[in-house]
């Protein structure tokens, strides 16, 4: 175990209800409590709770925030008002992702950039590097805390433990408001495809703890549970939603990440648009693909994609749905043959394995 | 839980032994480590194994896991019910979530396994 893990504020409430924990981007996480197919059902069904304190939070404050935020990434963020958030991206020169992120507009002179755990240094030094704004840059990540609250009854949950009334709060929208008593930023948002809630707040443990025990007592009554990053996987790749490592990185354009929707070539100026105007033009030459088959398999990261005995891509995530209860992937494929409908094989330990490219979501909402 | 009975390999699989004929499964110490278990992959057809030989594999959420061998065997019987219910590996590891039943071709061979105790040693309880 790394010595210079950090651990979240929920540390030792994941060890009390029995998390299995694990290193991950740099913090001691749990991965499972009980077992990641029940709680994967959990959020399904009624509603879990995730720790993810891990993700960074990054504040851009002052005049020029809005010419920083559309440069640094590429959707329009000049589309943003107060108090509505936007799935983004960070593109290096060539088109290449630095970074998946979530942009919240808090004013004129104030956004806050959520990005991935495994990312946050990189990306900090990226921003900084690339600010010729008025505007300044606050990593203040190791004082956040972020709850997500996520599932079919998260609203009635978090609905009786804030005086705000929340019922049209609309996805991909936020307040700042106390919720358990504390101040913080309340934002429909999530990686489950369920509705749900992500609590931002600061804090020391018991703090933490006092937010924590609050959810979990107003849940009581739908059977909540703690989740663990493990189903936090298998909810996401049920969505088709790319994980930064896995399906996205500095060798993939969000172009052939099926990611064209938050990538505004028209916006104006953003670093990469120049690259990605010439894929475009180019047209991309692989696609990231829903992949799923009948058999029992179980494709995961890495094995080979073939058709006809030949290689045409890669997995890039994969498991088996607990809700479909057969195996899903998402894979990089050869543009030609990238279409919905078409047969392809998993390689799985030197057996072809026949699937097929179907749409998204697996897991229809 | 490591039952006393029965005989352990390093790899997390264990027999036990009546007479000779010998149930495979995996220990309680692997299904936790493995985490929910959603295939078992063994060749319906799977006639003989060999000691340390790979007879199959298991196919958990996080990771996959070759299967093992104890020792040497002729194939009797393949637990097929795992094909619908693989979670029994999970519920109940060294009962129905046995693995495949053998004939013993050289008993002599279990004098190699590990006891109960020295199967505790192994995994540092």
């Amino acid at each position: 175990m790394g010595i210079d893990m950090k651990k979240t504020k929920f540390y030792e409430v994941h060890k009390k209800f029995g998390a299995k924990i694990v290193d991950f981007a740099g913090y001691q996480m749990p991965v499972q409590y009980s077992s990641i197919i029940d709680e994967h059902k959990t959020v399904r069904t009624t509603v879990g709770v995730f720790d993810v304190s891990h993700m960074g939070e990054v504040f851009v404050r002052g005049k020029e925030a809005l010419q920083f935020v559309q440069h640094i990434t590429t959707n329009d963020a000049g589309k943003l008002v107060d108090g509505r958030v936007q799935y983004s991206a960070m593109c290096y020169e060539d088109g290449g992702i630095v970074d998946d992120l979530l942009v919240y507009k808090i004013s004129d002179e104030e956004y806050l950039l959520v990005v991935n755990a495994s990312n946050k240094d990189k990306d900090f030094q990226w921003m900084k590097k690339n600010n010729k704004f008025d505007v300044e840059l606050f990593d203040e990540s190791d004082e956040y805390s972020l709850l997500a609250v996520q599932g079919p009854q998260a609203m009635k949950v978090i609905q009786k433990i804030t005086s705000e009334p929340i019922e049209n709060l609309e996805y991909y929208h936020f307040l700042k408001t106390k919720v358990a008593d504390v101040e913080m930023i309340l934002s429909r948002t999530g990686y489950t495809g369920e509705l749900g809630y992500e609590l931002y707040f600061k804090g020391d443990e018991s703090i933490a703890e006092k937010v924590w025990n609050t959810v979990f007592e107003a849940g009581e009554e739908f059977d909540i549970k703690p989740t663990g990053l493990g189903a936090r996987d298998s909810l996401r790749l049920e969505m088709g939603y790319c994980l930064y490592g896995n399906d996205i990185d500095q060798s993939t354009n969000p172009l052939e990440a099926g990611l064209g929707w938050i990538t505004k070539l028209k916006k104006g100026e953003f670093i990469g648009r120049d690259a990605l105007l010439k894929v475009k033009e180019e047209g991309i030459k692989r696609k990231l693909v829903p992949i799923t088959t009948d058999e029992k398999a179980f494709p995961r990261h890495g094995y080979e994609i073939t058709l006809n005995g030949n290689k045409i891509g890669n997995v890039t995530s994969g498991t088996v749905s607990p809700i479909l209860n057969k195996p899903i992937a998402l894979g990089y494929v050869q543009k030609d043959y990238a279409l919905e409908g078409n047969t392809v094989n998993f390689m799985i330990r030197e057996k072809e394995i026949p699937a097929v490219i179907v749409k998204l979501p697996f897991v229809v909402k | 839980m490591i039952p006393n009975e029965l005989k352990y390999t390093k790899d997390h699989e264990w027999i036990k032994v009546d007479g000779n004929t010998g149930i495979i499964g995996v220990t309680d110490y692997a299904q936790g480590e493995l985490g929910d278990v959603v295939f078992v992959d063994i060749a319906e057809d799977l006639a003989e194994i060999k000691s340390g030989e790979a007879f199959g594999t298991i196919e958990a959420v996080k990771t996959v896991s070759d299967l093992y061998a104890p020792c040497d065997g002729k194939v009797i019987e393949v637990n097929t019910s795992l094909a619908d219910d693989p979670q029994k590996i999970n519920s109940d590891p060294y009962g129905e979530g046995w693995l495949i039943k053998i004939e013993l071709t050289d008993t002599s061979q279990l004098d190699l396994l590990l006891d109960a105790e020295g199967y505790k040693a192994q995994i540092g309880e």
